[in-house]
Parts: structure tokens; sequence; C-alpha cells
């Protein structure tokens, strides 16, 4: 990536998980940018990024919905699209590398570009970054360290990246480029942060496991074992929390941990947060204004016991 | 406490949960962190048997485990989506070793408890994809559905 001046203001692809169950993460991403002076324009008209159901239709028809939201960003005069849902992200990643070396791909977008009227995307325009990214990149552990109100010290944090973060590898070609990149392996940007933050990373030896989010609907006891034994190793390891930075991941974490113990009987108390609300109320602002009464898992009485929100 | 090396997936699930229950109490950490990996192999070996193909005895990086895994995953690049559990497996194997080297028995104990929780992700995770699919695809960065030239765009 580049400075951080170019991430100071950058388009914003929300995604349609954000509108939804994903709006508390929403709601704390656009309000940490606004505490670090960081600006987000939202891309004019944006679709859909073809998420899993489209991708296991026609992968094709996927890059095109893709290509279009990264055309967008181009035409807004942006070379910077920010997708804090690793589906997203993902997505749009994968656009830009199959457009780079995939001719069919090629084929296809320019096809139905020039049917929806508009040009096709050409790869190497706009670069996609995630949440962290942005957040690490542009403003840094130093600055954060100094911005910070109310300190996350004492809160033992399992930070919980999922599986679409860093895979498959070939299609993020900044990370595993040593010091000051991110690992796909072991991804620690979300631990440097929340440790800017005054948290206290744990060990978590499932950061990066899936949680069954697509087995949801069609197997939900398999969903809510992997979900049930990702929530018990974070507590093994002495976590609090666990902090996520993926709507479906968040939003599978919180049903199925209220599903295991409905259906398995077995209770779990970790709370589950969005990082961007734990920077947040590290960042002085409320509960409230970074959405934690939206989320399922309810909070509140931890947070106002560790003096936060 | 010793236990029963597993014959297969739901075996290796059961140990895990065994290991986990009595990791903190009177197991002998080594021991069990092998049999550990060692279920882990035999989960392994249970997805590349389902695919036609004949486990492998070979090794990457010193670990059958590890080229199980690459086997397992070539021509299904979802399988890629429990590569790091695999290597999980293998590290916290190595640090229960290391912390008996050091004299740390609490140390081993924590982290023959980690690895067993790990082993329980993998043998989720297989027999999930054994169980939807049969050998198909429910993950996210997988394979299409349908193949190339049935799909709409052509």
């Amino acid at each position: 990536m580049d400075g951080s001046n170019d991430l100071k203001k950058v388009a914003y692809y929300p995604g349609c998980a954000l509108e939804g169950t994903g709006h508390a993460y929403n709601r704390s991403t656009k309000a940490v940018g606004k505490s670090l002076g960081l600006e987000l324009v939202e891309l004019e008209n944006w679709n859909c990024c073809g998420a899993m159901e489209v991708k296991n239709v026609d992968p094709k028809i996927q890059t095109y919905l893709s290509a279009r939201n990264l055309s967008i960003a181009e035409d807004m005069g942006f070379d910077k699209v920010m997708a804090p849902c690793n589906g997203c992200y993902h997505n749009l990643k994968k656009a830009e590398y199959d457009l780079a070396n995939d001719p069919k791909s090629v084929e296809v977008n320019e096809r139905i570009s020039a049917k929806a009227g508009h040009d096709a995307y050409k790869p190497g325009k706009v670069e996609t970054i995630h949440a962290l990214d942005w957040i690490k990149k542009a403003v840094g552990e130093e600055e954060l360290a100094k911005r910070v109100q109310n300190s996350l010290k004492g809160i033992k944090v399992a930070n919980y990246y999922g599986c679409m973060y860093t895979r498959p590898r070939h299609i993020f070609p900044e990370k595993d480029k040593g010091p000051g990149s991110e690992s796909t392996a072991k991804p620690h940007f979300m631990d440097d942060i929340l440790a800017a933050a005054g948290a206290e990373n744990v060990e978590f030896p499932l950061k990066t496991a899936c949680c069954g989010g697509a087995h949801s609907l069609s197997d939900s006891d398999m969903s809510t074992k992997l979900v049930l034994n990702i929530i018990e190793t974070a507590e093994a390891c002495g976590a609090e929390v666990i902090a996520t930075e993926c709507p479906t991941c968040h939003t599978g974490l919180e049903m199925h941990q209220v599903r295991a113990e409905k259906v398995l009987g077995r209770k779990t108390n970790v709370k589950i947060l969005y990082f961007t609300q734990l920077l947040g109320m590290a960042l002085g602002l409320s509960a409230s204004k970074v959405g934690v009464q939206e989320n399922l898992s309810d909070s509140r009485a931890f947070l106002k016991e560790k003096g936060l929100g | 406490m010793t236990f029963q090396a597993p014959l297969d997936l739901d075996g290796a699930i059961a140990l895990a949960d065994a290991v986990a229950a009595s990791a903190a109490s009177d197991t002998a950490p080594l021991e069990a962190a092998k049999q550990l990996l060692g279920a882990g192999e035999v989960v392994l070996e249970a997805w590349v048997e389902a695919a036609g193909g004949v486990p492998t005895d070979d090794e990457v990086e010193g670990y059958r485990l590890l080229a199980l895994h690459r086997q397992g995953a070539k021509g299904n690049p979802s399988f890629n989506a429990c590569r790091e559990t695999c290597r999980e497996l293998v590290y916290l194997r190595n640090v229960v070793e290391m912390s008996l080297s050091e004299g740390d028995l609490a140390q081993a104990r924590h982290h023959l408890m980690l690895e067993a929780h790990v082993l329980r992700h993998l043998g989720l995770f297989v027999g999930g994809k054994l169980h939807e699919s049969g050998l198909g695809d429910f993950c996210c960065s997988s394979r299409p559905l349908h193949s190339a030239d049935s799909t709409i765009t052509n």
C-alpha cells in the first residue's frame, strides 16, 4: 500500500450485510473513521458483490458484480475502496485477480458491462482494502495509542479473523511480504490495533478457522458445533471477548452461541464484539454510538463493569 | 490417564473431547499430544479415502499430517480452509514437548487442551464437508457447484 495520506479518504463499499444483520459494524466503522479524522465516501448505486450464492451458481457473474463496484469506485475518482465485510473484501479481491489472469472472466465482464451500458473494469485501477488495512495503515498503532481515552487495559481478547480474510492466498498479493504486512498463516492486524488500544490479546489457535457460516441454513447443527468449539476454545484461552471483523462470522458466533445453549445445553459467557466497537469505545465513543445495543450478544453489563461505553 | 487410538473420524472427535476434559488432570501430556496429532491424520485419511485416494505416508516438514493435508487439498482449494488448523495441531504438539522439556507442566497441559480443541475443529470441519455434500462444497472459497460448461455465461 502507498502512504497513509492516500488512505485518509477512500471509497466505501459497505455491502449488503452491513445494511442488515451487520449494521452495528457499519455504524461503528463510520464512527471510528470520523473519530480518527478519516473519510469514507460510499459508492454510488453499488450492488451486491455476488456473495457466496451467486458465486456458487456462476463465478463469472460474481466476478462481474464485484468488478462493477470497482468500476464505480474508479468513476468516482478513487484508487482505493474499503470493504469491511470479509465476503465482499474477498470477492472484490478475487474479481481483481480473475480479471488479471483469466481471459474468460475478462470476456464475460466485458460482455455484461456492455449490456449494462458502462465501461468494463480493467484490473489494476482500484485497490481493495479491508477495514483492518485502512485503520492500521492510515493511522497506525502509535497514533491510535495516543488517541485512546478509555484504555481496553485488562480486557482479554481473542481476535477472530474467519476463513475468508486470508484465503485463497493468491488473491492477496500484498500479504506475507514480511514486517509490516499482514500474514495469511497468522493474521495480526486486528491484534495490533486492539493492543494499541490497550487490550490484552490471548493466544488463540482458531483465529482463521471456518465458522461454518455457509452451513448455517443447510446444517445448523454442524454450524453450532463449529461455533461452540471456537467459543469454548476462546474461553479456554482466557478470553472475555471475541473480537470480529466480518459480519457473517459475527452473526454466526452470536446466533450459535445462543443456539448452543438452547439445543446443546452448553452455556458460554464470552462476549462477541466487532473490533470497531471495541476500538470506538477506547477512542471515547459511547456504547450506543458504536451500536452495542444492536448486537445479539448482550455485553452492556460487561462493558460497564470495564468502564467502557 | 491413557487413551485409545481412534479408528475413524468420529473416534478422533471423541478423543478430542476426552483429552480436553482431562488435560488439566493426570494425563501424560506428550503421549496425549502425539495421539491427538495421530488422530488428526485419521481425520484427513477419511477425507482422502472418501475421494477415492490412498492416504500418503509421505511427510511435509517432518509431519505426515501436513502431507495428508496437501494431498487432500490437491484439486480442491476449499480444503485449504483447514490448512492452518493442521499447522496449529503440529505447532501445539511441539509446544507441549517444549514446555515439558523446560519443566513447565502447567503450560504443557494448557497447550494440550488447546490442541484437543483444534483437533475437534478439524474433525467437525472435515466431517461437515463429508456429510454435507459427499465431497461437494459448502465453503465460500470453494469451487462452483456447476461445471464451467453449464454456466449461464457460456
